[in-house]
């Protein structure tokens, strides 16, 4: 089973987004309004540690456990990076949660995450059938 | 150590994990952090219709899947089984703007019930909060190419700076609802 290694990093990942209440409409909310360090706090180290850890992994031309090559792409810049970026902005205050948090407050028996799994499902499925008319 | 593992996390602890999970998935099987891609392998799964967007191998993509499936029981074990204080302890200035603005009394679990229960989707709360909020966050992360995990986690790690991009977008977004709606729809 070559993707149970992905299946366990996904429950530290989940344990860790829980655990921290980034997963917390509440924190959310917190950090829109300035109130607290906490949201900056994670986001900040989380970016920090993963920036060292890549130029590590670059620097020392790091392979993964299989022996393969690590290659990280690069992303591309469209229109829809900020329009598409302002749209999930105003999405995340009303919802308070990103993609990751809405998994993981399913598994913490929040009701409602099915409904919003099911919605951002819907808009994933919009803008597939969309893409072509919209500006990139 | 399980009276830690069971107390809130500081930024401090949980930060730097979130940010190892970076180089864990590329020294594990060179897979970039990103979640918001999991709902389109999702609905290439299930209702591909045939969109060309959605028409792919998403099979190829499948760890995704596992990661994210693996998020939902790590939702379970961190909420339920490590188990949590009911009431998030959010600063006493987010509770007073919360019950000024927002009318909330009920301040315990994850979200706010008042907003998010089942029952609200009687009337307009649930319609914007729940179905209209998910909409957005689904619509918007796959137009950006991107959310919290992949462009602010993985693309700023990388120093890509079409995710910074991304990432201003998301906080003005946010910012927007805050400030300008929140106290249109209240």
């Amino acid at each position: 089973m070559k993707n149970l290694k992905y299946l366990v990093l996904g429950v530290l990942f989940g344990v860790i987004l829980t655990k921290s209440e980034v997963v917390s409409w509440w924190r959310i909310q917190e950090m829109f309004r300035f109130q607290s360090f906490h949201m900056y706090g994670v986001i900040g180290s989380a970016i920090l540690v993963g920036m060292v850890s890549i130029q590590l992994i670059k620097r020392n031309r790091l392979k993964t456990i299989n022996g393969e090559e690590i290659s990280l792409t690069d992303k591309k810049y469209t229109h829809g990076t900020w329009i598409g970026g302002l749209i999930f902005g105003l999405g995340w205050a009303l919802t308070g949660a990103c993609p990751g948090p809405i998994f993981a407050q399913l598994g913490s028996g929040v009701a409602g995450a099915t409904v919003l799994l099911l919605a951002a499902l819907a808009g994933t499925w919009t803008y597939s059938a969309l893409r072509d008319k919209l500006p990139h | 150590m399980l009276d830690f593992l069971r107390q809130p996390w500081p930024w401090y602890v949980a930060g730097p994990l979130i940010g190892l999970t970076v180089p864990a998935l590329l020294l594990v099987g060179n897979k970039a952090l990103g979640i918001s891609s999991s709902l389109r392998h999702m609905c290439a799964a299930c209702v591909p219709a045939g969109i060309p967007f959605l028409n792919y191998n998403w099979r190829a993509e499948r760890w995704n899947l596992f990661f994210v499936l693996g998020i939902t029981i790590g939702g379970f074990l961190g909420y339920r089984v490590l188990g949590h204080p009911d009431t998030i302890a959010i600063s006493a200035e987010t509770v007073r703007d919360l019950q000024a603005q927002l009318h909330l009394t009920d301040f315990t679990g994850l979200l706010p019930r008042e907003l998010f229960a089942l029952e609200n989707l009687l009337n307009w709360k649930g319609w914007v909060f729940l179905v209209l909020g998910g909409f957005l966050v689904g619509f918007g992360t796959r137009y950006a190419g991107g959310c919290t995990s992949g462009h602010a986690i993985s693309g700023l790690s990388n120093l890509q700076w079409v995710s910074l991009v991304a990432v201003i977008g998301f906080f003005v977004g946010g910012l927007l609802m805050t400030w300008v709606i929140y106290p249109l729809l209240f």
